[in-house]
């Protein structure tokens, strides 16, 4: 049964390179064999230090960089052969957005829609008001593009990507100058298409943001993939610290050690340590019991928790840089 | 109300498209065409395009006003000069009829102002638009890289014409109001009858009816020593647009060749404005008169020759065959080159 499902489109991977290369003139290898599988119905992050090659990867999805080896499918077919039967089902935003400064806002949209030979001129100037609604841009639709913030700029590129119904929808840090209340709104976004079923693969520097809406998460950095998976697998990589505030740290630091946290750091009021790792023979340590038995022993327990294992701590125990080293 | 109904429809297809797979939206036959109009509106809607027909079309104003100030005296305009080449001897007859400022006024424009205005738009034609991104995301819509040429193409070519146009409606304009117009003398000698509605017609098409009422009847006459009739100088007049608009159907095709080449619209632009300065000089240089008939601009005052009696074909001929050669050539180029280019910006 699996080997016809795998023959289905329905059923491939909404994007899916194998040994994906890019080499420029020049000899610079910008992406090295990737191997990169979104599954359908994903809000994939993919993630990695500047230059690390993931514009390249997604300029070669989509068709507008030619790959120098390996094969590209998107939404199970191949690119750069079907991108005219493809890409009407692909909405995009890639690095940044780009408008007519001399249109308005609204001519943009129609001019982006013009250009895409399946969308129906009858209904354009419906799906072009609805995609502005979508985006919050209604009420600006009429100013000439030059006069819009970088905020509005982004918004607008955005509606683009939304002028049609989409299955896949790629988009290249979508959240850039946008302020806190528009980066909220567009994680609302990404999730509602989500729930539509619309695949979303989202570029960005802003770990938070992919922790927070995405479901899968990929990593590259000088031009190769390091990993790839759900976003709950790559954050177990690195487990989250325990970290306790109380007045009477030393009988805290005992009681810890009892229950096998390791590594423990007490700073005056605070104590932090590594939890014991779960999995082996000893069934994971159930953080009520800690709390509870620290209290048995008359800890006077103010805060307790665990601070979260961001994706961040993921990431650098990945790549071993920071985000603004470029490869 | 209605952006709400929009809106729920667009979701609810959205739902539908999603769960079953890929219903491909059925493209009309026309819809393609959509690129084509929208390119021609976002080019002619610019205010740059609009400056650059508005400094084209203040040219035959100039000439004619100058002329006219120049022979206010009753003197007439160019005695004693002699015709060295063809445009001036269209100026000594301007006081004559007012028609030949078409003719003189496209003979001033084209070997500079014209190739110029046509090299901002065909240098920025794919160059502008890959330095301002926008190129990426018509590409990804997808518009096709070919369909996106073909387009920027068309609209190029038409802007040859529009160009062309503005610059002899503004002649026509300017000498109906300034200088009698009568009888066409070809470079023999016929008298005929004018019609102002056939002017009309001219100017309109180039969306200067301004002052098309203000055509008096009257009498053309050529330069040839003919004359014909004024309608019959309308319909040359014409033609002769007609014949500098496809003169510059070379230039142009080169010009969105270069445009191909690189991500800046202004160093596409430099490109072919110096270029078209180059070749110009080139084809002054007697040394070099090997190469010269098959510089684009080597035949382009062949114009003229409609206004002879009868129409010397040779060179006309020979420039509608250079032109297409220059098309075919660079077209293929600029098919190539773009249709294999990475899209890094």
């Amino acid at each position: 049964m699996d080997q016809p499902s795998a023959e289905d489109p329905a059923a491939r991977a909404a994007v899916e390179t194998r040994g994906l290369t890019k080499r420029y003139r020049g000899g610079q290898l910008a992406v090295d064999s990737l191997d990169l599988t979104v599954p359908r119905g994903s809000v994939f992050g993919f993630l990695g230090p500047n230059g690390s090659g993931k514009t390249t990867t997604i300029r070669m999805l989509m068709g507008l960089i030619e790959p120098t080896a390996g094969r590209a499918r998107l939404l199970g077919a191949p690119m750069p052969r079907a991108a005219r039967s493809v890409l009407p089902r692909v909405g995009a935003l890639i690095e940044g957005p780009a408008l007519y400064p001399f249109l308005t806002g609204r001519d943009n949209l129609v001019r982006f829609d013009a250009a895409d030979p399946t969308a129906d001129p009858g209904t354009r100037a419906a799906r072009v008001s609805a995609a502005l609604e979508r985006v919050g841009l209604t009420a600006a639709a009429r100013k000439k593009a030059r006069a819009y913030s970088l905020g509005m700029k982004q918004r607008l590129g955005l509606a683009a990507a939304l002028l049609q119904p989409r299955e896949l929808l790629v988009l290249d840090e979508p959240t850039n100058g946008l302020d806190p209340q528009g980066m909220r709104e567009i994680r609302t976004l990404v999730r509602e298409l989500a729930d539509d079923g619309t695949t979303v693969f989202l570029s960005s520097h802003l770990l938070d943001e992919i922790e927070q809406v995405c479901t899968h998460a990929a990593v590259m950095t000088q031009g190769r993939l390091i990993v790839q998976g759900t976003v709950a697998e790559l954050a177990a990589g690195s487990r989250g610290r325990l970290s306790i505030t109380t007045p009477d740290p030393a009988e805290a630091v005992r009681v810890l050690k009892e229950h096998g946290v390791t590594d423990i750091v007490a700073l005056e009021e605070r104590v932090t340590g590594e939890l014991p790792a779960s999995g082996g023979s000893a069934p994971p340590l159930d953080l009520a019991d800690l709390n509870a038995a620290l209290v048995r022993a008359g800890v006077r327990v103010r805060a307790f928790g665990t601070e979260r294992a961001s994706l961040e701590d993921a990431f650098v125990a990945l790549t071993g840089e920071g985000f603004d080293v470029a490869g | 109300m209605s952006r709400v109904e929009a809106g729920g429809e667009a979701r609810m297809s959205k739902a539908g498209g999603g769960s079953a797979g890929a219903p491909a939206r059925r493209p009309g036959p026309l819809w393609t065409l959509a690129l084509f109009r929208s390119e021609l509106g976002t080019t002619f809607r610019r205010w740059r395009t609009i400056a650059l027909l508005g400094v084209l079309a203040a040219i035959p104003v100039l000439v004619g006003i100058a002329v006219k100030i120049e022979t206010s005296d009753g003197g007439s305009f160019g005695q004693g000069r002699g015709g060295d080449g063809e445009g001036p001897a269209f100026f000594a007859q301007i006081t004559n009829n007012g028609i030949f400022l078409v003719f003189a006024s496209l003979a001033a424009t084209l070997p500079v102002f014209l190739p110029m205005a046509i090299g901002v738009i065909a240098g920025d034609a794919v160059a502008g638009e890959a330095g301002s991104g926008t190129l990426r995301y018509l590409l990804v819509a997808p518009a096709g890289r070919t369909r996106l040429l073909l387009a920027k193409f068309t609209t190029v070519m038409a802007f040859c014409l529009v160009a062309t146009l503005v610059v002899a409606a503004a002649g026509l304009a300017t000498g109906a109001l300034l200088f009698p117009l009568g009888d066409v003398t070809l470079i023999s000698g016929t008298t005929v009858m004018a019609f102002c509605l056939v002017a009309t017609l001219v100017v309109a098409a180039a969306g200067l009816a301004t002052g098309a009422l203000l055509f008096p009847l009257g009498d053309v006459t050529l330069i040839s020593g003919t004359t014909v009739s004024f309608a019959d100088g309308l319909l040359r007049a014409l033609a002769v647009a007609g014949l500098v608009a496809y003169s510059l159907i070379g230039i142009a095709t080169v010009g969105l060749f270069i445009s191909t080449l690189t991500n800046s619209g202004i160093a596409a632009m430099a490109a072919t404005v110096g270029l078209l300065v180059t070749v110009q000089i080139l084809d002054t240089i007697p040394q070099l008169h090997a190469i010269q008939p098959y510089l684009f601009p080597h035949y382009w005052l062949s114009f003229a020759d409609v206004l002879r009696d009868p129409v010397y074909w040779d060179q006309l001929a020979k420039n509608f065959g250079l032109q297409a050669l220059y098309v075919a050539v660079f077209g293929s180029a600029a098919w190539a080159r773009f249709t294999a280019k990475d899209i890094t910006v």
